[in-house]
C-alpha cells in the first residue's frame, strides 16, 4: 500500500496553465484516442479504401470501349471518373465521422468527458474533426495512388494542391453534418441507416460517374446542386492541368460556374453547416 | 464540502426529485441509501454536473456548481454506475487519457498511475486491453480515473454492484483509507448492510425526497424498541400472515406490525420491552396460531427505512425493479 500521497486530496491546485495549452493537450489526447482505436481496428481504414478501389476498378473498365469522343474533352472514361470516385472515397469517409461520436453517447463514455473539467466541450468535436480530416485524406491519397497505377493521371504538384483543398473544404462541410446527426439522431442503428441511404443516391445523382450533359434534366438540376458535383468539377479540372479560379467548369442548368464559385459554395456550406449544428452541440454539451 | 438545497428534477411526467436537501461535511463519509428509482442517481449527476437541476442550488467548496460547473469540476470525482470503458485500449492508456482531461503535467500524470496502480493493485494487468477486463478490475480502473487528480471530493454511484465478496471487502477498504486521508466522499448504494458498515452519516431517499438523515447509529437509536420478526411456519401463507397480523395490531406494546414478503411472509414488528414477548407467545398459542420461529433485535437501517416509508427496502426494491423502464433509463443517461 502506497502511503498518504496516493490518497490525500490535492490541497493547493497547481498554476494554472494557458487555456491553449490545456485545450490542445486535452484535444490531442482525444484524437490520440481515436487513432489508437484505428490503428488497433484498422478495418475502417481498409474498407474505406478498398470500396472506392473497386469502384475504380470495376466502373472504369465498364465503359472502357465506349466510343472515343464520347465524354466532353474527348478524355477517356476512366480518367473521367477518377475525380469522382476521389470525392466519393472523401465524402464516405467524412459521412462516418459521426460514428465515433454516437457510440460514445450510447455507451456513456461521453459522460466520463463531459465530467472531467475540459476548458472547452468542442475539443470533443474538434477532436473528430482532425481524425476524420486525417483518415479520409489518407484514403483519397491512397485512391489517387490507385487512379494513377491504373493510368487515369495524377494532378501534378499545384494540382494536388488544388485536389486536397478542395477535399478539405467537402470534409469539414460533410463531418459538420455528420456530427450534427451523431447528436440529433437517437442511436447508432438510426445513423447507420442515414449513412446508407444518403451515400449512393448522392453519388448517382452528381457528376462523378457522368456529365451534365448526360442526364435527363431533372437529374441535371440535382446533379448541379448537389455539394459533391461542386467538388468533383474543380478536382477533374485540375487533372486535366485546366485549373484556374476563373475558368468555367460546370454547365449548370441555371448557368456557368467557375472553380473559383464552386470552391466558394463549398466554403460556404461547410461554415452554414458548422453554425447551424452548433445550438444543437451547445445543448447536448453544456 | 458539499451542499444541496431544495433540488427538484423531473423527467416528463416523472418526478425524479422532489425537493432534496443534503448537506456534506469535508472529510466525512457520506452514504445516499434508497431503492432503485428513489432518485439516488439523479441526485449524483445534478452534483457531477451531467444534469442541471429544474430548481434548487448545489454547492461544493464553496463552489457554485451550477454557475461555475468548471471549477466544480476540478473537484470533482466521479465513479458512475455504468462503467463505461473504451475496451480496445488498455488501463494504462484510458488512464493517460483521463489524466489529460484535467489538465495533467506529464510527471505528475506518469506519478499518479504509479501510485494509484499500486493502491488498487493493478500492475499486473494495466497494460491489458480493458476488454478483457472482470467487473472487479474495471470498477478499480474506473476508481482510479476518479482519483487521477486528487479530488476534494469523491462520488461514486452504486460502487460495489456486481462484485465479488472480496473486490468489495478491497473497495471498501480503499474508501475508508481515502476518508482517513481527509477526502470527502459521497457514495449512493442500495445495499443496506455497506452504508452501515462505510458510513459516517447518510440519507435515506425515497420517492424523490429525504425521508431521514444523521449518522447510522444515530438514526437506529431514535427509533427504539427492539425489532421482532415472527414466522408462524417456514414459509406461511398470505392468509396465516394476515390473521397473526391482526392478532399481534391488538396486543398492548406492539408496534408497527407489517408482513414481509420477502421474507415468506413473515411478520415485522417492534416490541416495547421484554415482557411484551412473553405475553405475545401466550396470545398466539390461544388463537392456535403455530411459531415456527421468533427473533429479536436492536433497529437496523432496514427498520428506519420501513419505519418512514411502511414498507422493508427490499420490497422496495423489488417493486422497484417490476416498475422499470431501461429504455427510459438510458434515454436519460444519454446526452
Amino acid at each position: 500500500m502506497t502511503g498518504a500521497t496516493a490518497l490525500a486530496p490535492a490541497l493547493a491546485p497547481a498554476p494554472a496553465p494557458s487555456a491553449l495549452a490545456e485545450l490542445s493537450q486535452e484535444t490531442l489526447a482525444l484524437t490520440k484516442r481515436l487513432f489508437l482505436q484505428l490503428q488497433r481496428r484498422p478495418s475502417t481504414l481498409v474498407a474505406g479504401i478498398l470500396q472506392p478501389l473497386i469502384w475504380l476498378v470495376l466502373f472504369g473498365a465498364l465503359f472502357a470501349k465506349a466510343p472515343a469522343g464520347l465524354l466532353p474533352g474527348g478524355v477517356s472514361y476512366g480518367r473521367f471518373l477518377g475525380a469522382g470516385v476521389i470525392v466519393f472515397t472523401a465524402f464516405s469517409a467524412a459521412l462516418n465521422a459521426g460514428l465515433p461520436v454516437m457510440f460514445d453517447r450510447e455507451f456513456g463514455f461521453l459522460n466520463r468527458l463531459l465530467v472531467a473539467p475540459l476548458r472547452s466541450r468542442f475539443s470533443i468535436v474538434l477532436a473528430s474533426v482532425l481524425y476524420i480530416t486525417s483518415l479520409s485524406l489518407v484514403q483519397s491519397l491512397a485512391i489517387m495512388g490507385a487512379a494513377w497505377a491504373l493510368g487515369y493521371g495524377w494532378p501534378g504538384g499545384a494540382g494536388l494542391l488544388v485536389v486536397l483543398g478542395t477535399l478539405l473544404l467537402l470534409v469539414a462541410a460533410v463531418t459538420a453534418l455528420s456530427l450534427g446527426l451523431a447528436f440529433a439522431l437517437p442511436g447508432h442503428i438510426e445513423l447507420i441507416a442515414v449513412i446508407f441511404v444518403a451515400n449512393l443516391p448522392l453519388l448517382f445523382a452528381s457528376t462523378a460517374l457522368a456529365p451534365i450533359s448526360f442526364m435527363p434534366s431533372w437529374l441535371g438540376w440535382l446533379a448541379a446542386l448537389n455539394p459533391l458535383t461542386f467538388a468533383i468539377e474543380p478536382i477533374r479540372a485540375a487533372y486535366l492541368g485546366q485549373f484556374s479560379l476563373t475558368r468555367v467548369v460546370l454547365e449548370a442548368p441555371y448557368g456557368n460556374l467557375t472553380a473559383g464559385q464552386c470552391l466558394l459554395v463549398l466554403t460556404l456550406l461547410s461554415v452554414g453547416l458548422f453554425l447551424s449544428i452548433r445550438p444543437l452541440l451547445d445543448r447536448k454539451l453544456s | 464540502m458539499i451542499r444541496l438545497e431544495k433540488l427538484s428534477k423531473r423527467y416528463g411526467s416523472v418526478q425524479a426529485l422532489a425537493g432534496v436537501s443534503l448537506e456534506v461535511p469535508a472529510g466525512c463519509l457520506y452514504g445516499l441509501l434508497g431503492p432503485n428509482g428513489a432518485g439516488k442517481t439523479t441526485v449524483l449527476r445534478i452534483l457531477c454536473t451531467l444534469l442541471a437541476p429544474d430548481q434548487g442550488a448545489v454547492t461544493i467548496a464553496g463552489i457554485n456548481a451550477l454557475a461555475e460547473p468548471r471549477l466544480a469540476r476540478q473537484q470533482l470525482g466521479y465513479v458512475a454506475q455504468e462503467v463505461a470503458i473504451d475496451k480496445i485500449l488498455t488501463g494504462r492508456e484510458l488512464l493517460e487519457l483521463q489524466a489529460n482531461l484535467y489538465h495533467l503535467p506529464r510527471a505528475q500524470r506518469q506519478r499518479r498511475i504509479a501510485e494509484l496502480s499500486e493502491l488498487l493493485s493493478m500492475d499486473a494487468w494495466l497494460d491489458r486491453r480493458c476488454g478483457t477486463y472482470s467487473g472487479g478490475m474495471r470498477r478499480r480502473l474506473d476508481l482510479a480515473s476518479g482519483l487521477l487528480h486528487s479530488p476534494a471530493v469523491l462520488v461514486l454511484d452504486e460502487p460495489t454492484v456486481g462484485l465479488d465478496i472480496e473486490s468489495r471487502t478491497a473497495l471498501w477498504q480503499v474508501l475508508q483509507q481515502l476518508r482517513d486521508g481527509g477526502t470527502t466522499i459521497l457514495l449512493s448504494s442500495h445495499y443496506l448492510e455497506e452504508v452501515d458498515a462505510l458510513a459516517d452519516r447518510l440519507a435515506i431517499l425515497d420517492g424523490g425526497l429525504v425521508i431521514a438523515e444523521g449518522s447510522p447509529a444515530e438514526l437506529k437509536r431514535n427509533l427504539g424498541g427492539d425489532r421482532v420478526t415472527l414466522r408462524v411456519r417456514e414459509f406461511a401463507s398470505p392468509q396465516e400472515a394476515e390473521q397473526a397480523q391482526r392478532l399481534l395490531q391488538g396486543c398492548k406494546g406492539v408496534r408497527q406490525v407489517v408482513i414481509n414478503r420477502a421474507q415468506g411472509h413473515a411478520i415485522n414488528l417492534v416490541v416495547d420491552g421484554d415482557e411484551v414477548l412473553e405475553r405475545l407467545r401466550q396470545q398466539l398459542s390461544e388463537a392456535s396460531l403455530p411459531v415456527f420461529s421468533l427473533a429479536q433485535s436492536r433497529p437496523s437501517l432496514d427498520d428506519v427505512y420501513l419505519q418512514a416509508t411502511g414498507r422493508t427496502l427490499l420490497d422496495a426494491e423489488l417493486a422497484a425493479v417490476a416498475s422499470r423502464d431501461p429504455k427510459a433509463e438510458k434515454k436519460q443517461a444519454m446526452r
